[in-house]
């Protein structure tokens, strides 16, 4: 993100002005995701998107493929102690802890306030300290109209007692799923954590256990340790690494997912760029979420759609759906 | 907030880890003193979060003064004239002059400083008699206490080792009486000033920050008044709500 590529952060029409530009392109930005479709493969990610308010302070966020809101629980969480947030090389560290107003919260006042600036399905991310937790919030939400897929979080690398654990191994991860896909009708995305050996096996509990579909990657498991205070930087002590700098390790896992299912991927770490996009879904993905790059340009999302045909055109692409998985063949 | 390209007018060192940058572009997101903008350092993911001193419409200019506290300050520090500083401005929710008394004491400390100079002009232009009180360490750390004088308001500066103006910290200098307190500085001089104040006031926090506009839930803190994000609710917080 060097100071040469701000330079589209200056159109402020994003409504029409977005759409006429789109259609100049005549290219085919939409995918389909579990039967529903999406504009574009642009997918802002939890935790880096809020409940999308604050963004849609800044342009019209209808332009968006869909957005992944706030990793929610069944109870609100403060959330860990601060720092929370730490610098790193490409990237950075975050220890938040699941802060969230809890699910009922989310669905008396952010879904209420939502409808007014997104109109389009939104991804439910869940994450949960047990299996009933999980069962019970995604219950909830299954009745929501807006939501339109559930994401299961089941590798927070910042939670005790809960979170990566259950995605840290096939079991587990297949205990979750199979207990959420009990109580909705609506599509499930299981969130896959890189912090294991093999994630394709993860990845095929999941399908196996009735997941409709795989998210990854969440953050990497990281410290940082401040030479002034000799002492780890975050006051977890660990945190989750993402940003530019993960974003090789999630190419490959997507690819290595990508071999071992048949359901499709919902493909992130470190997207910031229509050309990461692009690798992504060539690796295998049929969405594309963008994390940490909203944190440093809240326009991010907007700007990657805002190029993604000029780049299609430049790497001779038509369609997006054509593209999914091309690494793979031939 | 926006995101846009400033052009650095000046990059001037003041004193010690110290430097004043004067920023050319858009003024309109800043909206009260106390707000900051989020500067991007070449080579660092994050951005950095500085308090804006103060801005002028009429010459679209913005003045920065920061401290040089890791990389990402310095390669601040190292940026010259004529070169573009990738900003989002007009963050957090500042200092509410129409909240302040008629006298209020306008309180900073170190790298605190700053803020307070823009809230002091901003006070005057309300009508009201802000009085400052800027400490410092020592007479060498000491910056901009002559910038205050030329406002025409009365300006109490502290030393710690007494090699300038009132022996001690800011608050061996409260006055006797005076009807609000706005304060930013380290957080032990503001709950040391808070416990002092008989007032009211107004509080701006530090914290390190994800986003600096309310979206990574990174710089949380938990006041009586519920859960705020320093960046998005703060910096600046009412004297009443906050928990120590």
């Amino acid at each position: 993100m060097v100071i040469d590529e701000v330079d589209t952060c200056f159109f402020y029409d994003d409504g029409p002005g977005l759409r006429e530009e789109l259609k100049y392109w005549r290219k085919d930005l939409g995918v389909t995701l579990s039967g529903i479709p999406l504009d574009n493969p642009v997918i802002p990610a939890s935790g880096t998107f809020g409940y999308g308010a604050e963004f849609a302070e800044l342009y019209d966020i209808d332009c968006l493929g869909t957005f992944s809101f706030k990793g929610t629980t069944l109870e609100p969480r403060f959330g860990n102690p601060t720092p929370r947030i730490a610098e790193a090389p490409q990237g950075m560290l975050n220890a938040v802890g699941l802060q969230n107003p809890g699910v009922e919260k989310v669905i008396s006042e952010e879904l209420p306030r939502m409808k007014e600036f997104f109109h389009k399905p939104v991804m439910a991310n869940v994450s949960g300290f047990s299996i009933d937790e999980y069962a019970q919030t995604c219950a909830l939400l299954d009745k929501e109209e807006q939501v339109g897929w559930l994401e299961v979080n089941i590798s927070c690398p910042n939670v005790h007692g809960g979170g990566m654990a259950f995605g840290s191994s096939p079991e587990a991860a297949a205990e979750v799923t199979r207990a959420v896909k009990a109580v909705t009708k609506k599509p499930v995305f299981m969130k896959l954590s890189p912090n294991v050996t093999d994630i394709a096996a993860i990845a095929r509990a999941c399908e196996d256990a009735g997941a409709d579909g795989v998210s990854l990657i969440n953050t990497l498991l990281a410290m940082r340790i401040g030479l002034k205070t000799k002492k780890p930087v975050l006051a977890n002590g660990t945190g989750g690494l993402s940003g530019p700098a993960v974003f090789p390790v999630a190419v490959r896992m997507v690819y290595q997912v990508y071999e071992a299912v048949g359901i499709p991927i919902i493909g992130m770490g470190g997207v910031s760029s229509p050309e990461d996009v692009i690798e992504m879904m060539l690796a295998g993905a049929t969405a594309v979420e963008v994390g940490a790059a909203n944190l440093v340009d809240p326009f991010v999302c907007r700007n990657i759609i805002r190029k993604l045909p000029e780049v299609m055109e430049q790497y001779g692409i038509d369609s997006l759906t054509d593209i999914i998985g091309g690494a793979h063949h031939g | 907030m926006i995101r846009d390209l400033y052009h650095i007018h000046s990059n001037k060192w003041l004193t010690g880890d110290i430097w004043e940058m004067r920023l050319i572009g858009d003024v309109y997101p800043i909206t009260a003193p106390g707000q900051f903008i989020n500067v991007k350092a070449d080579g660092h993911f994050l951005r950095r979060p500085i308090s804006v001193c103060d801005w002028d419409e009429e010459t679209a200019m913005i003045t920065i003064v920061y401290k040089v506290v890791g990389k990402g300050t310095e390669a601040l520090s190292r940026m010259q004239s004529g070169q573009a500083l990738d900003v989002l401005c007009g963050l957090g929710n500042g200092f509410d002059v129409s909240k302040c008394g008629k006298k209020t004491l306008v309180i900073g400390g170190g790298a605190g400083v700053p803020p307070m100079y823009g809230l002091a002009k901003e006070l005057l232009r309300a009508g009201k008699t802000p009085v400052a009180i800027l400490g410092f360490n020592t007479i060498e750390e000491m910056f901009y206490a002559d910038d205050f004088q030329a406002l025409g308001i009365e300006t109490i500066v502290t030393t710690v080792d007494d090699s300038f103006g009132v022996k001690g910290f800011v608050t061996d200098a409260l006055p006797e009486e005076y009807d609000y307190f706005c304060a930013c500085g380290p957080l032990p001089m503001l709950k040391a000033v808070s416990d002092a104040a008989s007032t009211s006031g107004l509080l701006s926090f530090e914290e390190r920050m994800g986003c600096g506009f309310g979206a990574c839930m990174g710089c949380t803190c938990k006041t009586k008044y519920g859960d705020k994000r320093i960046c998005k609710d703060g910096p600046v917080l009412e004297k009443e709500e906050i928990i120590w």
